[in-house]
């Protein structure tokens, strides 16, 4: 007999069913959403916070200081320590390779530029653009085009690339890796009066550029070439000055700025396996021989604070949400059941007790919040989905477990909702319920 | 209520036509609203929650960019000011930048020597104003901060060692020498810079003592200008305009890195606030259509006893009304708490109500309570009153 009243409910109320149905449905999809926009918030915005570059610097352990103002070396060039570039795809052996977004070797190389008469020293840096590389079986590609996304590079036909991910931006004007091609910067084109597709005589090597870069820094006083080049006007096959990586890091606390050398083994296990900025630079002297990682707090110092902010904001509002499809919920429930008074009265008129009632009342909630919470909780994964996609251009990962945790709730608040309602329903009288005056 | 107008005077007729209809209409709502506490006073709860929601979301979207923006601030000068041709800058710049700019925004001057020390060594020495740069790059780690200019030409002149140059300059923390063209300084190492960058193989100096002792002055000037891109940008012409002879670059690291998280963040926070709405106007929707779909009775009595369609719309509308008005006033007091709240949480710094969103709230809200409370009067509109009375 229950199960049939609950079916004929469902079958001859399909209207109220539906209302209290999409009211359930709407809450859960907007719970849902949110809450996997929260959860995955952080991650999303630390890599768009990789758009500020590079966060840490590996330079050789031994270096003598730079002697650099404005982008002009002062120091003679063959000066000081240098790393191997044939060590740089260890970067991508560390425990950590899959939070290295990317990293770039620096080699800058004073280079005299024009005739005796108007001659000026000009500094060349050798990098990587998008260098296709391999470690082990790997194949992956690095370069400043990922560590150092707001260079713009000028190209023939004088458009500007939109900003944005290296597979989006047009790949005009920027040199091959292992051309005899170059950026020149804008203000040193301006000086030069060059434009992209002239030749330039660089120590005694005519080079082609490719297009004008502008960085609103030192670079734009500079020639920016493949590596290969610069090593070879150095005449220093193999070597690299600096890198600069760019690494998706945990915010720094207490623990992150210990000492490694002071911890114990379990310590610096726990330590080694957080992805903070001091433990990925501890791991990249490792990678890399005869070599001093740092952070660049410019940019990692501040990761933390922007970020805790974010998530911290993110997370308020979808307390909110859920605060808000909590009420439209109980607010459906509420109607729906005070609705059906009458019904109630004939029940109790019948010989129902107030046990049979609201156990009918439940068992119809239980069953709206399960349907309703399923449909909602795909309606919201798509939404999340929808989100990531157009916000973030990234998917949103919804993890299953949130799936029954979901549901919970679903139910949860529709019981809650429907609990003071159902409570007044059976507490009325049924003589005047059926006499239509309530 | 009409009574004959033959024998009473015009004016009579008008206040008496309008005096008893308008007090019974506002006892009928009054009556309504008291009556029917419990249905009323959900109704009304929901509106006021859904007011209070849509306040808080459009406030903090307001406000949270600002608040953003200030923290972005951390990352240091968005605008960089240098002399073109290696000529030094004017040397009222810093003032006209403060001038134009309001004194809030932090502008530091920066001159640049390469210096030697005893051993033959270069360093770069660097004159600056400490209690300006330790305000705008806070991510510098200094062990200690030189003290402030000092007043007795005996003192020691103070500087700030960064890490690298420190190996070099003074491997044991001691006093040290400097000559640059000849003329030297003595000088105390106050304390460790460590930044992870380029300061790091430098010497800072007080920039009236480096200018002392080197006859610099400054070259680069590093502004934090606070605003929206198209802010910075009209600052940053109307610098260029200020200061002929210079060049003013912006930052472009700092203000696309800033535009691009922000950009973010923001349509995230428009998005759900967009979802938080439209769920909370759902809420109402759905609350009110309830509560004026079980008064049919009160419908169905007022057709029976000769009222108008347009009174009853009439009626129902006002109700409406004022339900949306009152909830949103509350709502609106709530939500704005809330803000605070969110803000004080979050950002250690209270979200500034905002005055603005008010006439929204109040608009939406009394749209959305005339929806919900129209929609079932035109269901019933169709019904004949004697159908509802009989409780059909």
């Amino acid at each position: 007999m229950f199960p049939r009243l609950v079916y004929e409910s469902f079958r001859r109320q399909t209207r109220r069913k539906l209302l209290a149905g999409v009211a359930i449905t709407l809450g859960v999809a907007v719970a849902t959403a949110m809450i996997a926009v929260a959860t995955d918030i952080g991650d999303k915005i630390n890599h768009e916070l990789r758009t500020y570059g590079a966060n840490l610097l590996v330079t050789p352990q031994e270096d003598t200081l730079d002697v650099e103002i404005g982008g002009v070396n002062l120091k003679p060039p063959s000066d000081g320590a240098f790393l191997n570039e044939a060590d740089l795809p260890n970067i991508r052996g560390t425990f950590w390779h899959n939070n290295i977004v990317g990293f770039s070797p620096m080699l800058p190389v004073t280079v005299h530029l024009g005739n005796d008469a108007d001659a000026k020293d000009v500094t060349l840096v050798g990098t990587y653009f998008n260098k296709p590389l391999k470690f082990v079986k790997e194949d992956f590609t690095t370069g400043v085009r990922i560590t150092h996304p707001w260079w713009k590079v000028q190209c023939r036909d004088g458009s500007l690339p939109r900003a944005g991910r290296v597979e989006d931006s047009p790949t005009c004007g920027w040199p091959e890796d292992n051309s005899r091609n170059v950026l020149l910067g804008e203000r040193l084109a301006a000086q030069l009066n060059k434009k992209p597709g002239d030749s330039i005589e660089v120590a005694g090597r005519t080079l082609t550029i490719s297009g004008l870069l502008s960085t609103g820094s030192a670079e734009d006083d500079e020639i920016i070439a493949p590596l290969g080049l610069a090593q070879d006007i150095l005449g220093k096959p193999g070597a690299v000055r600096r890198i600069y990586v760019s690494a998706l890091t945990k915010p720094e606390d207490d623990f992150a700025r210990r000492d490694p050398r002071t911890m114990t083994p379990e310590t610096f296990e726990r330590w080694n396996c957080s992805p903070y900025v001091q433990s990925i630079a501890y791991q990249l002297q490792g990678a890399i021989p005869h070599s001093h990682a740092d952070q660049i707090r410019q940019v990692a110092q501040n990761e933390g604070t922007v970020l805790s902010r974010i998530k911290g904001l993110m997370l308020l509002v979808t307390l909110a949400a859920l605060l808000a499809s909590a009420l439209a919920v109980s607010a459906a429930m509420a109607t729906a059941i005070f609705e059906r008074r009458a019904e109630v009265g004939l029940m109790k008129a019948l010989g129902a007790g107030s046990f049979a009632v609201a156990a009918l009342f439940f068992a119809e909630a239980l069953l709206l919040a399960l349907i309703g919470g399923s449909a909602g909780f795909a309606a919201g994964s798509l939404l999340a989905h929808q989100i990531g996609h157009s916000i973030f251009n990234s998917r949103i990962s919804i993890e299953p477990v949130l799936f029954p945790v979901i549901l919970a709730i679903a139910v949860f608040v529709t019981f809650a909702g429907s609990a003071a309602a159902i409570r007044r329903a059976v507490k009325f009288d049924p003589v005047f319920a059926l006499r239509g005056e309530a | 209520m009409s009574t004959t107008p033959t024998a009473v005077h015009h004016s009579q007729i008008a206040a008496r036509r309008t005096g008893p209809h308008v007090s019974m209409f506002v006892r009928m709502l009054i009556r309504a609203a008291v009556l029917r506490r419990g249905r009323a006073a959900s109704a009304l709860f929901a509106m006021v929650v859904a007011a209070a929601v849509a306040t808080a979301m459009m406030n903090l979207y307001v406000d949270v960019q600002a608040k953003l923006r200030t923290e972005f601030r951390n990352y240091g000068a968005n605008v960089v000011i240098v002399a073109k041709g290696g000529r030094p800058l004017p040397a009222d710049a810093l003032g006209k930048i403060e001038s134009d700019l309001g004194a809030k925004t932090l502008a530091v001057p920066f001159s640049y020597a390469v210096a030697r020390t005893t051993d033959g060594q270069s360093v770069i020495v660097v004159g600056t104003d400490f209690n300006r740069v330790r305000h705008l790059n806070h991510w510098w780690n200094v062990s200690h901060w030189p003290s402030p200019p000092r007043t007795s030409s005996t003192a020691p002149i103070e500087a700030l060692v960064g890490m690298r140059a420190a190996a070099v300059v003074t491997p044991d923390r001691k006093p040290f020498d400097l000559t640059f063209q000849g003329r030297s300084i003595h000088l105390n190492p106050a304390g460790l810079l460590q930044t992870g960058a380029a300061e790091d193989s430098r010497v800072y100096l007080d920039q009236t003592e480096f200018q002392n002792w080197t006859d610099v002055s400054p070259t680069t000037i590093e502004i934090a200008i606070n605003g929206s891109s198209a802010d910075i940008e009209k600052q940053i012409a109307q610098l260029a305009q200020a200061l002929p002879g210079t060049e003013v670059r912006p930052v472009r690291q700092i203000l696309e890195g800033e535009a691009n998280v922000l950009n973010k963040t923001r349509a995230t926070l428009y998005a759900a606030a967009a979802l938080i709405i439209i769920t909370s106007a759902l809420c109402v929707l759905a609350t009110l259509t309830g509560w004026v779909f079980d008064r049919r009775r009160d419908f169905a009595i007022m057709k029976a006893l000769g009222a108008s369609e347009r009174l009853v719309n009439g009626f129902f509308a006002a109700e409406a009304a004022a339900l949306g008005a009152i909830g949103a006033v509350i709502g609106y007091a709530f939500g704005i708490g809330a803000a605070a709240w969110i803000g004080r949480a979050n950002f250690h710094a209270p979200v500034v109500p905002r005055f603005s969103v008010f006439p929204y709230v109040l608009a939406g809200s009394i749209l959305v309570a005339l929806i919900s409370a129209l929609l079932p009067i035109g269901l019933l509109r169709r019904v004949q009153p004697a159908l509802i009375l009989r409780g059909e």
